[in-house]
């Protein structure tokens, strides 16, 4: 105890009066928080030590989650806009004249053509809600963010082998002792990357950090692989090369669980070629290795021959694996083949090779524990091979990045290290093959709902999106020729179609929480251009926009209607297994916010807005016979609706008694269930079916049994993806749906069933002798896009950004501290101020991603360094890549999603003399609809 | 550091001040009646308008009585308590002599080294700092002391004393700034961060772009020129010119003023400097 | 009281890995959202919507790049808190006796109804770890989290820094340096955990971990298994030989027939 000499003060005062449970959204990684109660009012916000998620830590952005509580940033009521669009002045108006509004423009166009709303959400975690709106309402034109932001890393993984990094899955952090990470700054999986790599430093497991800059978790890596951007695709390749070559493949593996020994046509007069043979049933055919004849691939107690030759009229046909080996052999390939163009030597290439050899073949890791596979077989340990991957965007934001994505996927196959101890695991409900997904919809009927889901897979042309005439039937344009799997739509380009009524012209566009009119767009000072743009009559060229955000954002001043929303303590929302789960790879796990404080405005929670207007327009599902609103509000949907019978939005604590666990009956009870369990809910996986996903029998049933498929659906992963090549059949000139002739040879090329690697589409259609540099963004770690900067305590941490350049560019041009650049690309050019690192790859640039603010928003003084030092590179890249000799404008996306090539983008730079008083282009400011924040914070409650 | 206006005008005046104190405990100048109750104000004056300046620098001054009770390890504390037992002692000192005639020579004499005290221990408080380099040497609070010494003579008009008072101080601030330069602590952000062996080391982004307490009053920069600027001043105007005055004019008052005047303002000058130019080790966390 | 206790009976601080850290600022802000809540008044912001905004961090987290000679620069993230040091010249320096070192576990904390403001504590510190706070005019600084440490309203396992508790790498610990044998002095033993500015003489309880060597991969090539395309061919064919396990359970007859056999080209 104190002495005397010093002081006592109580080191044992009360925490809080109450702690309520519930999940983080400073971010969409959904971490479970224990929010402290003091008066009513909310005081601390902590990490749940039981959340499957965070285990208790939270990022710097969820522990200031308090200051976005209270930011005064909020809205406060539903907003009618009385000035033009843009300048921010709006009125405030009562819920019933705002869905009174919402009703009256939309409920004509329902019954006329449901097609002329378009209604894209952005950072939103109701997906599958939000687009059972849209499909009840009828029209095609719904998706949410995903075709901007990684769909290149979602759909490969979902093509290749069931399901891709990130939500789908994760390194078995308790055992890799080699862990190889592409292109990350951040990710959604915030907090259990962080967790992860802190455990692998435990252990002193190696980290080798693929990324052209070095921050981050690249700052931690043992080894920094300072790649040239775009050409990750060419580096794995080469380490494939090297691994082929050598020999150094799991064999095993190859033959159980993949398509690796799968014939294939190579009747080069054939329609079919370079499809699988398939027998009487339909089924890809494989040579038995003990009998060496064709076999059903999937047929119990045979090795299928990758080595095998199937000769047949003349005409020989080989396995995929001999395909691989064709190409990734050649000395195309060769670690000396890629160094110049990677940046990467050949000895390094060459050493990493080696070392995951080693490591996955030499450090093989034995698990005691029996299983059975899906032919039936028992096998009594689970072999591990401790090497794994992660990526993100790094990869997948190129024009490049689907093939990219795949090889990578392919390499971590070749190794054997999927679902494997020590390897890459997938999180429940993945694994989940292309075809166990829907197929895109896009029928419509006046006056009644889609003819199905919106977005999907398609498996071949035939599940293309185009009408007779083969115009795009979506505003976006997914699902065409330009992208033909664009499994998340295009939301970076609804606005300029839409603008451009090219496929057709739309009426209202409906957006929620996407900040399009500033950071999430493409080419921004364009997109504002677009959205003011008025008609020869005078009218906006889009007519109508609803937009519902929680904070006084950017793109508040662009539409005609806000709803505001609640902020993330003050709703209920659901985190579903239907939708983007929080599952682990040793559980299934879903979650719920819940209103741990009541609005203290006007404010709605969306989806309860959602319901109400869904009612008010007498969508299917939303009323009941009667014609009442079937559901009160979204804790009431959460809880009655079932997608499925016994399947609902939360799977934890179904049916009367609460005892459902995945299936069973709606609960009355349940959101006090989900309370009462920490706002969360985890089934276990049991311990036979923690590895081995897709052929583990005990996983397949255990998974039937909670509702996550509805049949077990075991499948082999596809190093050959089939529906690709249907695709460039088509473009070589078989099938009654073919690509126009302005894309053929480019399905052609790009559809490649097999990954390759091609140079990102900028660097083919700008002069990159002019343009020498790559300019890149990075997600800090303590910002949310453009969230973060309403909170006081994380703009302090950043408040303005800087173009960081090498050391090369950095002395070249003679920059100092202080100094500002004019940067250029082929769209347009911006003045910003610059800092050296040296540890960048020596033709890269980059800065901080949506730290620069318009001012006037977000309640921020218009003198915020936000708005005046900090900027955004979006005003350099457009959606559209500069004219080809042709005059075509393509697309900046990838060919085979859609996915917007963020990272694609090639710059010049000069020392900006003299020195500009603001960073340009500086856009003037748009009138704050919620006043300024206090001149003071100092909150104790 | 943060060349704060209160606390160079707290050392300035307090320095001066606590100086004229020096002298008049010893009876310099030999005057009493209203002569004395002058010298005695312009003391009282500067010593308290100088603790009071400091005063300002508190972020909490409520809390200002506790500032004494820490006197068996604290300068800062030693300084108050002297201070307040210099201006205490002499105020007999001075009643006697401007109201009673009364010389109390011994309280004098006790006045006048608690008065050098007072200037020692508020030189030590700087000088104890180890983070601070410019000032953490044996010359800094000889330097104070010459300063209040030159300032004392100067306002208790001992003109030749002044005079030669003002030149000693003049070299000693010449030695101590050449002596500083040699110093400098920042930079060395290999040895601050313990990264050093690894390789040179860099600032790569500060921890915040927003200001902070630290930055503002420990990383304060000033550019060469103003430097160089400064310190002519000062050493024209702490010594050279009063010097010139008081050794080769006649004696006037004029010329007293004139000097007093000039050299508080190099003193002032010296000041800001001692302030502005001392680099914080701190610094070198934030690249400075 | 300004004097420092001439020992103490534990030594309670943090051992910051940098080998971990990967700069995410959990534990500034989790420093700041307990401590405006709990020890002393709150942590203000002055301006924080504004073109100036300022306020008071514990704990701060800075970037260095390292350039080793013929190497790739290295980003080390690089947290700053007080590091409770045995010889705190910040105690002895101050005239009220507000700053002072427990002598029960050695933790360094300002008593804000004592403390004046004055800052010299803070130009005492070589660490940059005290802040003025702007509001109110009290010197803030690093409590190690001493009313979470012994606080019996919390769980027994939260009783740990709100930083350490919500680091998600990892990368804080938390405990008695004082003790050999405690899981930070093994740490700290075992890694070359090292101290700040040693030459300040300030003797810091908190202890950092240096990077691991980084860049040192040189692993031998593989070799190939053959250099042309039959030769892999003939490898291949040797090689799925050896996998192990199938010969015995050849189909037979019947499961064959059961399933599908040899195909007839569709
Ligand atoms: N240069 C560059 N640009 C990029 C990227 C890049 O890497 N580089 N990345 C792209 C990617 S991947 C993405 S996903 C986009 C992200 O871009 P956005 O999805 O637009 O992200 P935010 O800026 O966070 O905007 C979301 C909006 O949601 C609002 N919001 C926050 N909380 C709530 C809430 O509770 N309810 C409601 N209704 N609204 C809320 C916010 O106020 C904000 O206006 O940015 C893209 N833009
Ligand atoms: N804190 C925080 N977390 C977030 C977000 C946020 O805004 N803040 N946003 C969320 C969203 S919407 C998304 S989509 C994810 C994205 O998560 P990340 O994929 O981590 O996104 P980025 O920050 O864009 O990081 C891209 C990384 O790829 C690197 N890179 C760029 N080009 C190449 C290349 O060609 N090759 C390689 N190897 N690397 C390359 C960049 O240097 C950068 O480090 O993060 C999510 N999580
Ligand atoms: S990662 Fe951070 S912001 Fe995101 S949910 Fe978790 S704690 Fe919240
Ligand atoms: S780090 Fe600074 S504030 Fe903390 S004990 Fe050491 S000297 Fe004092
Ligand atoms: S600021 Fe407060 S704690 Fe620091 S030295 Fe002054 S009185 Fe002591
Ligand atoms: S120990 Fe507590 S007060 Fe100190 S840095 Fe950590 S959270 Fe802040
Ligand atoms: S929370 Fe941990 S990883 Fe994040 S900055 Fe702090 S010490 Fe580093
Ligand atoms: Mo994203």
């Amino acid at each position: 105890m104190s002495k005397a000499s010093q002081f006592y003060f109580d080191t044992s005062p009360p925490v809080s009066d109450e702690v309520r449970k519930t999940t983080c959204y400073m971010c969409a990684c959904r971490c479970g928080i224990n929010v402290h109660m003091k008066d009513g009012q909310v005081a601390y916000i902590e990490g749940n030590r039981d959340h499957p998620v965070n285990k208790g830590v939270l990022c710097g952005k969820g522990s200031s989650g308090i200051m976005q509580h209270y930011a005064p940033s909020r809205l406060r009521a539903p907003l009618k806009r009385v000035g033009p669009r843009g300048s921010g002045e709006f009125e405030e108006i009562s819920w019933d004249e705002a869905l009174d509004i919402a009703a009256g423009w939309l409920e004509p166009l329902r019954k006329t053509d449901p097609s002329k709303l378009a209604f894209f959400t952005g950072r939103d975690q109701s997906q599958s809600f939000t687009s059972w709106f849209a499909q009840a309402y009828g029209t095609p034109n719904y998706a949410a963010h995903g075709g901007f932001c990684s769909v290149n890393m979602a759909a490969a993984g979902i093509y290749t082998m069931g399901g891709a990094f990130w939500e789908f899955g994760q390194p078995d952090w308790d055992r890799t002792k080699l862990f190889m990470l592409f292109g990350v700054a951040e990710d959604h999986d915030s907090n259990p990357i962080k967790i992860g790599l802190g455990k692998l430093k435990e252990r002193g497991a190696k980290v080798i950090g693929v990324n052209p800059i070095r921050s981050g978790y690249n700052a931690i890596a043992d080894e920094w692989v300072g790649i040239t951007p775009g050409t990750d695709g060419l580096f794995i390749l080469a380490l494939v090369h090297e691994l082929m070559a050598a020999g150094k493949v799991d064999l095993n593996y190859l033959c159980r669980y993949t398509n690796a020994g799968f014939i294939v046509n190579e009747d080069p007069n054939s329609p079919e070629r370079g499809l699988f043979l398939r027998g009487k049933s339909g089924k890809p055919q494989v040579l038995a290795r003990e009998t060496g004849i064709l076999m059903d691939y999937d047929c119990p107690a045979i090795t299928p021959d990758l080595a095998g030759q199937f000769v047949e009229e003349g005409v020989t046909h080989r396995t995929v694996f001999q395909l691989m080996a064709d190409r990734y052999l050649s000395p195309d390939y060769a670690p000396e083949a890629v160094e110049a163009r990677t940046g990467v030597p050949a000895t390094r290439i060459k050493s990493i090779a080696a070392e995951l050899a080693r490591v996955a073949f030499e450090e093989e890791i034995v698990i005691d524990q029996p299983w059975t596979d899906w032919k039936g077989e028992r096998h009594d340990k689970m072999i591990g091979r401790p090497v794994s991957f992660h990526s993100m965007r790094g990869i997948s934001a190129h024009s490049n990045g689907f093939q990219t994505c795949r090889a990578l996927h392919v390499l971590q196959i070749l190794l054997g290290s999927v679902e494997v101890p020590g390897g890459f695991r997938f999180k429940p409900p993945y694994p989940k093959p292309p075809e166990a997904h829907p197929r895109p919809h896009a029928g419509v009927t006046p006056g009644q709902p889609l003819d199905g889901p919106h977005l999907g897979y398609p498996l071949g042309p035939e599940h293309l999106l185009l009408d007779d005439e083969g115009r795009a039937k979506r505003i976006d344009k997914a699902f065409t020729w330009e992208n033909p799997m664009s499994a998340h739509g295009l939301m970076h380009m609804v606005i300029s179609n839409a603008h451009a009524g090219d496929p057709y012209k739309i009426d209202t566009l409906f957006m929620y929480m996407a900040n399009m009119a500033w950071n999430s767009t493409m080419n921004t000072s364009e997109v504002m251009r677009m959205l003011t743009d008025k008609g020869e009559d005078g009218e906006y060229v889009i007519p109508r926009i609803i937009y519902s955000d929680a904070y006084s954002s950017e793109m508040v001043a662009y539409a005609d209607l806000i709803l505001p929303d609640t902020t993330y303590l003050e709703r209920h929302d659901c985190i579903s297994l239907l939708d983007r789960p929080i599952c682990e790879a040793d559980g299934a796990a879903d979650a719920i916010r819940w209103p741990v404080v009541e609005p203290d405005r006007d404010v709605r929670g969306f989806q309860t807005v959602l319901l109400q207007l869904g009612a008010k327009l007498g969508l299917p599902g939303f009323v009941c016979d009667e014609g009442w609103p079937k559901y009160e509000d979204y804790a009431d949907y959460i809880v009655n609706h079932e997608r499925r019978p016994g399947v609902g939005p939360l799977a934890g604590f179904r049916g009367e008694d609460g005892t459902g666990d995945g299936r069973g009956d709606p609960n009355p009870a349940q959101i006090d269930r989900y309370i009462e369990n920490g706002g969360f809910w985890v089934s276990h996986v049991p311990d036979e079916a923690t590895f081995y996903k897709p052929w583990n029998k005990g996983y397949q049933e255990w998974a039937v049994a909670r509702g996550l498929f509805d049949a077990e659906a075991p499948y082999v992963f596809n190093l050959y993806v089939e529906p690709m090549r249907k695709f460039q059949l088509a473009a070589e000139g078989h099938g009654a749906v073919q690509p126009p002739e302005h894309l053929r040879e480019r399905v052609r090329r790009t559809m490649d069933p097999l990954p390759i690697w091609y140079e990102p589409f900028e660097d083919g259609n700008i002069d990159t002798d002019e343009f020498p540099i790559h300019a890149l963004t990075q997600r800090p770690m303590h910002m949310y896009h453009s969230w973060g900067t309403q909170n006081a305590w994380l703009r302090q941490i950043t408040g303005k950004n800087s173009l960081y350049l090498p050391t090369k560019l950095w002395d070249a041009h003679g920059f100092e501290e202080g100094d500002y650049a004019v940067v250029t690309s082929a769209h347009g050019s911006i003045t910003v101020p610059v800092a050296h690192q040296a540890g960048l790859n020596e033709n890269t640039v980059w800065t901080w991603n949506a730290i620069g603010k318009r001012k006037g928003a977000w309640a921020l003084d218009e003198g915020a360094s936000e708005a005046g030092e900090g900027f955004l590179l979006n005003h350099l890249i457009h959606e559209l890549q500069p004219p080809k000799g042709d005059g075509l404008r393509w697309a900046n996306s990838d060919p085979v999603t859609g996915q917007a090539a963020w990272f694609d983008l090639r710059v010049k730079i000069e020392k900006a003399v003299p020195k500009p008083a603001e960073s340009q282009p500086a856009h003037p400011p748009i009138k704050s609809p919620v006043g300024k924040g206090p001149a003071k914070v100092a909150r104790k409650i | 550091m943060h060349p704060a206006p209160s606390v160079i005008i707290f050392t300035t005046l307090s320095g001066l001040g606590f100086g004229l104190f020096a002298f008049l405990g010893l009876g310099l100048p030999d005057v009493s009646g209203w002569v004395a109750f002058v010298f005695f104000a312009m003391a009282y004056a500067l010593s308290c308008t100088g603790l009071l300046a400091s005063t300002f620098h508190l972020g909490n001054p409520r809390n200002a009585i506790y500032a004494f009770s820490q006197w068996r390890s604290s300068w800062l504390s030693r300084e108050g308590i002297m201070a307040v037992a210099t201006l205490l002692t002499f105020a007999p000192v001075a009643i006697g002599r401007v109201f009673l005639d009364m010389e109390l020579a011994l309280l004098g004499a006790i006045g006048s080294v608690f008065a050098v005290l007072t200037v020692f221990t508020t030189s030590m408080i700087y000088t104890q700092l180890k983070t601070i380099a410019r000032w953490h040497m044996p010359l800094t609070p000889v330097l104070f002391l010459l300063y209040a010494g030159a300032g004392g003579a100067l306002l208790a008009g001992q003109a030749s004393l002044a005079g030669v008072l003002t030149l000693i101080v003049t070299g000693a601030q010449l030695l101590a700034w050449k002596q500083g330069d040699g110093r400098s602590t920042t930079g060395d952000l290999g040895a601050a961060t313990g990264l050093g062996e690894i390789g040179q080391v860099r600032l790569l982004e500060s921890a915040h772009t927003a200001r902070n307490y630290i930055l503002d009053e420990m990383a304060f920069q000033v550019g060469r020129k103003h430097v160089q600027k400064l310190r002519m001043i000062a050493t024209l105007c702490v010594g050279a010119l009063p010097a010139l005055l008081l050794l080769a004019l006649p004696a006037g008052h004029l010329t007293a003023l004139i000097a007093v005047v000039l050299h508080v303002i190099g003193v002032a000058a010296s000041r800001w400097l001692f302030f502005a130019q001392a680099e914080h080790v701190v610094a070198s966390y934030y690249g400075r | 009281m300004t004097c420092l206790p001439s020992s103490t009976q534990k030594k309670l601080g943090l051992v910051i890995d940098l080998d971990t850290c990967v700069g995410c600022h959990g534990c500034v802000t989790a420093c700041k959202g307990w401590n405006t809540q709990n020890y002393g008044v709150p942590l203000s912001d002055i301006d924080p919507y504004g073109a100036d905004p300022q306020g008071t961090f514990l704990n701060r987290v800075f970037s260095y790049e390292v350039q080793p000679e013929g190497k790739s620069a290295q980003t080390v993230h690089f947290p700053k808190s007080c590091l409770h040091c045995e010889d705190a010249p910040c105690v002895t320096v101050c005239p009220t006796g507000a700053s002072y070192k427990r002598e029960e576990d050695g933790i360094v904390l300002v008593n804000e109804d004592r403390c004046i403001g004055c800052g010299l504590c803070a130009w005492s510190c070589a660490y940059g770890a005290r802040e003025l706070d702007r509001d109110a005019g009290v010197m803030k600084k690093c409590t190690l989290c001493v009313d979470r440490i012994y606080n019996e309203n919390l769980p027994e396992e939260d009783r740990v820094p709100a930083c350490v508790r919500t680091c998600p790498s990892g990368a804080r610990h938390f405990g008695n340096l004082g003790d050999p044998n405690s899981d930070v002095s093994k740490l700290v033993a075992d890694r070359g955990g090292f101290d700040l500015m040693p030459e300040q003489g300030t003797r810091p309880v908190n202890k950092y971990l240096p990077p691991r060597p980084k860049d040192e991969m040189d692993v031998p090539a593989l070799k190939p298994v053959a250099t042309e395309a039959s030769g892999f061919l003939g490898w291949l064919d040797k090689a799925l030989g050896r996998i192990p396990g199938k010969g015995d359970r050849l189909p037979t007859k019947e499961t064959v027939q059961e399933t599908v056999q040899e195909s007839e080209k569709v």
